[in-house]
C-alpha cells in the first residue's frame, strides 16, 4: 500500500512535447515502474505524433480513452496550466499533478471554483510531484534518493523535501509515499488531505510534515490531528528568521497582517501534540524517536 | 508588486472607482500650478512612496492656504520620510500628490485580498475608517464584515448592499457605495491585483462615495499580461540588490545578519537560515538560486551577497536532484576563482553525483571550507565568523 499512486498507475503527460515535460517523463520512465506507467502524451495540435516512443494526443480526454490513464501530470507553461488542469478535470482523471510554478493566483481561485463539483484530486502547483518508493516516481525530484519504507512525507516544497527524505534514508528508513503539495496561496491538496490519506494507509507507520510560513494550512491540519487518534506526525516549519511582508521566493511563503508566522505554527502545532523539531536537520533523527 | 497612491488611483478611476482630483508634483514649483488646476480652498499634500504609515509619518497634510501648501511640500518633498513600515533609515520621497480636500460624512475601511483558506477574494469591511485593519481584527472582530466572492458570479448586488449597510455607510448613500464596492472588486479582478485597500473610504457632505486613500499591491506571476501595470514599476523604491537579483532570476531579500546563505530552493532557502540562527548567528541574506544554479547565477548572487559589508562568511547549501553536483561543482569553482571571495565559504552539496561534486571542490585549489550535513555546515560557518 501507498497513498495516490502505485506501481499499477498509468499516467499521462500534458505538456509532453516541451522541453521540461520530455525531460521529466524520460527520467520517470527510467524509475521503477516508470517504462510501463508512463502511457501517453498531450499536446493540442501535436496528436498522432509520438515523443520518446510514447503517443501524443490532442487532448486528455482521448489519451484517457485510448490508454485508460487515470492520473496526469502537469509541465505546461504558466499562461496555459489553469486550462490543462481544467481539462484534466472535464476529462475526470483521478488525479492531477501539476508541477508549472507561477501560474496567476486568479487563474488558480477559477480553477478551484471549477473543480467543487469535482472529484479529481489536484495535487500543486509549483511542486515536485509525488513518489511511491520504488514503484513510481511522477514529477521532478530525484527518485533514486528514495528508499521503500512506512514513512508518509508531505511537505510544501522542493528541496527541503529532498534534503528530509535523504536523511530519512541514510538513516535506514524508508517512505511509503512522498507528497510535495507546492508553494502557492491558492493550490489544490492541502496537508491536511494529505495527513488524512497517510492516517488511513495501513503501510504508514508515521508522517513528517514540512511547513513554510505564510497561511493557516499548518495550523488547520494540527488542530485535526489533535481531534482524532492519528499517527506519530513529525513536523519543521521552514522561516522562523523570515521577517513579515517579504515573500520569501515561494508565492505562499509570506507572513501577512501579522498572521503565518514560524512561531505561531510551531506553538500550534505542538499543543496539538506534534512532534516539532526546529533543526532542518534533525527532522530525520526526530523520526527515529517515533517509530519503534 | 507594488504601485504608488496616485498609480492606483488612476488604475481605479479607469475602473469607474470615485477618487478625489489630484495632481502629481516632483518638484515644490509645480505646487502652485497644481493648485490653481484643483481649486478651492483646502487641499491634501500627500508623500508617495511605497510604505504605509505615511501619515504618522508626517507624510500627509491638510493645507488651508497657497503658502502652506508650499511649505509642506518643501519640508516632505526630497526629504526622507520614516513611517512605521519603512524601517529606521527612512524611504526618500521623490513624489508628491496633492488633492482637493473634500468634506467628510463618515470615513469607512474597504479591501480587498485573497483568502487563501477559502480559496476566493474576500471584500472586509468595517465602520472603523482610518485604523489598520490587523488592529481591528485584533481588538474587534466583531466590526469586520467579509463576502467571500464567487469567481464566476462576482460580488453581487445583495452583498454589495449589506456590506455597505454594515460598515454604517448612510442610507441614501448605500446604493452609490455598492455601485463603488463593484466597481471597487472589477479592479480588482481585472487587474489581477493581490490587495486593494482603500483606507478610508468616505462619504462625502454631498453623499458622494470616494476613495479618499488607495493600496494596491499586483500578483507578480500575472503581471506578463497586464503591461500598462508593469509600466507602473518604481525602482527608485526597490533596493539596488534585490532588482539586480531579480534579472539574474535569483530570488533575494536582504536581511541584517553576518552570515550570507546561497541555496536552491525557497524551503532550504529559509531553513538554512534558521539553522544558522539555531547556531547562534544571524542570516544576512535570504537567496534562493532555482533549481538550476547556473555559474552566471552562482557568480550574480556571490556579488551581491558580498556587496553587503556586514557578511563575514557565506554558507552554501545545495541539494542536487535533477541538476547534478558535479555540474554544481563546477559552476561553484568558476564562479568563486572569478570572483576572489575574500570571506570563508562554507559549501555543503548534497545530491546526485555528490562524491564527484565534492572532490571538484576538494581539487579546485579554493580554500573552501566543505561540509557533509546541514549541522555540520551550520557550525563550521559560524565557528569560521567567531575565529
Amino acid at each position: 500500500m501507498s497513498i495516490l499512486i502505485n506501481r499499477d498507475t498509468r499516467v499521462i503527460t500534458q505538456g509532453m512535447t516541451g522541453k521540461t515535460g520530455r525531460f521529466h517523463t524520460a527520467n520517470c520512465r527510467e524509475y521503477a515502474n516508470g517504462e510501463t506507467a508512463f502511457v501517453a502524451g498531450v499536446t493540442p495540435g501535436r496528436g498522432g505524433q509520438e515523443v520518446d516512443g510514447i503517443p501524443v494526443y490532442d487532448t486528455v480526454a482521448q489519451a484517457k480513452q485510448e490508454t485508460g490513464a487515470t492520473v496526469s501530470v502537469i509541465y505546461v507553461p504558466p499562461p496555459f496550466a489553469a486550462a490543462a488542469i481544467d481539462e484534466a478535470v472535464e476529462a475526470q482523471m483521478d488525479l492531477v499533478i501539476c508541477i508549472t510554478e507561477g501560474i496567476p493566483v486568479s487563474d488558480m481561485i477559477k480553477t478551484r471554483r471549477k473543480m467543487e463539483s469535482s472529484n479529481t484530486v489536484l495535487i500543486g502547483p509549483n511542486c515536485p510531484g509525488v513518489i511511491t518508493p520504488d514503484e513510481i516516481k511522477i514529477g521532478i525530484m530525484p527518485g533514486y534518493i528514495h528508499r521503500k519504507g512506512s514513512i508518509g512525507v508531505v511537505s510544501r516544497s522542493g528541496t527541503l523535501t529532498y534534503e528530509v527524505v535523504d536523511q530519512l534514508t541514510k538513516l535506514g528508513i524508508g517512505q511509503s509515499t512522498c507528497v510535495g503539495i507546492g508553494g502557492d496561496p491558492v493550490n489544490g491538496t492541502k496537508h491536511l488531505d494529505v495527513v488524512k490519506w497517510f492516517n488511513e494507509d495501513p503501510e504508514t507507520e508515521a508522517i513528517v510534515m514540512c511547513g513554510e510560513i505564510g497561511g493557516t494550512d499548518e495550523e488547520d491540519c494540527g488542530r485535526w490531528i489533535a481531534e482524532h487518534s492519528v499517527k506519530p506526525v513529525a513536523a519543521f516549519i521552514a522561516g522562523a528568521t523570515a521577517p513579515p511582508g517579504k515573500r520569501m521566493g515561494h508565492a505562499g511563503a509570506i507572513i501577512a497582517g501579522g498572521k503565518g508566522t514560524a512561531v505561531e505554527k510551531i506553538a500550534v502545532l505542538r499543543e496539538c501534540g506534534v512532534h516539532v523539531t526546529e533543526n532542518p536537520a534533525g527532522i530525520g533523527e526526530l523520526v527515529k524517536t517515533l517509530i519503534s | 508588486m507594488k504601485v504608488h497612491e496616485f498609480q492606483a488611483k488612476d488604475i481605479l478611476r479607469k475602473c469607474n472607482v470615485e477618487t478625489p482630483n489630484g495632481v502629481v508634483c516632483e518638484s515644490v514649483e509645480e505646487v502652485l500650478p497644481a493648485l490653481q488646476e484643483l481649486g478651492g480652498s483646502t487641499w491634501v499634500v500627500k508623500a508617495q512612496i511605497h510604505a504605509g504609515g505615511r501619515g504618522k509619518g508626517g507624510g500627509v497634510r491638510v493645507v488651508h492656504s497657497k503658502q502652506e501648501a508650499q511649505s509642506a511640500a518643501k519640508s516632505i518633498l526630497n526629504q526622507l520620510l520614516v513611517t512605521p513600515q519603512t524601517g529606521p533609515q527612512g524611504q526618500q520621497v521623490r513624489k508628491l500628490l496633492v488633492e482637493e480636500g473634500v468634506s467628510i460624512q463618515a470615513e469607512i475601511y474597504a479591501g480587498l485580498v485573497v483568502d487563501r483558506t477559502r480559496q476566493r477574494v474576500v471584500l472586509m469591511m468595517s465602520p472603523e475608517g482610518g485604523m489598520e485593519i490587523e488592529e481591528v481584527a485584533q481588538r474587534t472582530p466583531e466590526k469586520i464584515f467579509k463576502v467571500h466572492i464567487d469567481p464566476i458570479a462576482g460580488l453581487s448586488d445583495d452583498s454589495a448592499n449589506a456590506a455597505a449597510r454594515f460598515a454604517g455607510i448612510p442610507e441614501p448613500s448605500v446604493e452609490k457605495a455598492a455601485g463603488f464596492l463593484k466597481a471597487l472588486y472589477q479592479a480588482f479582478w481585472e487587474n489581477d491585483a493581490s490587495l486593494a485597500e482603500i483606507n478610508p473610504l468616505v462619504v462625502t457632505e454631498s453623499g458622494d462615495v470616494i476613495a479618499l486613500d488607495a493600496k494596491m499591491t499586483f500578483d507578480e506571476s500575472a503581471l506578463y499580461r497586464h503591461p500598462d501595470i508593469v509600466q507602473y514599476r518604481d525602482l527608485d523604491e526597490e533596493s539596488p540588490a534585490e532588482i539586480e537579483a531579480s534579472e539574474a532570476g535569483l530570488s533575494y531579500i536582504s536581511l541584517d545578519g553576518n552570515i550570507g546563505c546561497l541555496v536552491n530552493g525557497a524551503g532550504l532557502a529559509m531553513a538554512t537560515m534558521d539553522i544558522i540562527k539555531l547556531y547562534g548567528e544571524e542570516p544576512a541574506n535570504f537567496l534562493d538560486v532555482g533549481g538550476g544554479a547556473t555559474t552566471d547565477q552562482v557568480i550574480a548572487a556571490f556579488n551581491i551577497m558580498l556587496r553587503n559589508k556586514q557578511v563575514q562568511a557565506v554558507l552554501v547549501n545545495i541539494f542536487g536532484g535533477i541538476m547534478r553536483c558535479d555540474v554544481i561543482a563546477q559552476g561553484l569553482v568558476t564562479a568563486l576563482k572569478q570572483i576572489g571571495a575574500q570571506v570563508p565559504v562554507v559549501v555543503r552539496l548534497e545530491g546526485t553525483n555528490v562524491e564527484t561534486g565534492r572532490r571538484i571542490l576538494n581539487e579546485s585549489g579554493l580554500t573552501l571550507i566543505t561540509a557533509s550535513t546541514m549541522d555540520d555546515a551550520a557550525a563550521k560557518v559560524v565557528e569560521a565568523v567567531r575565529s
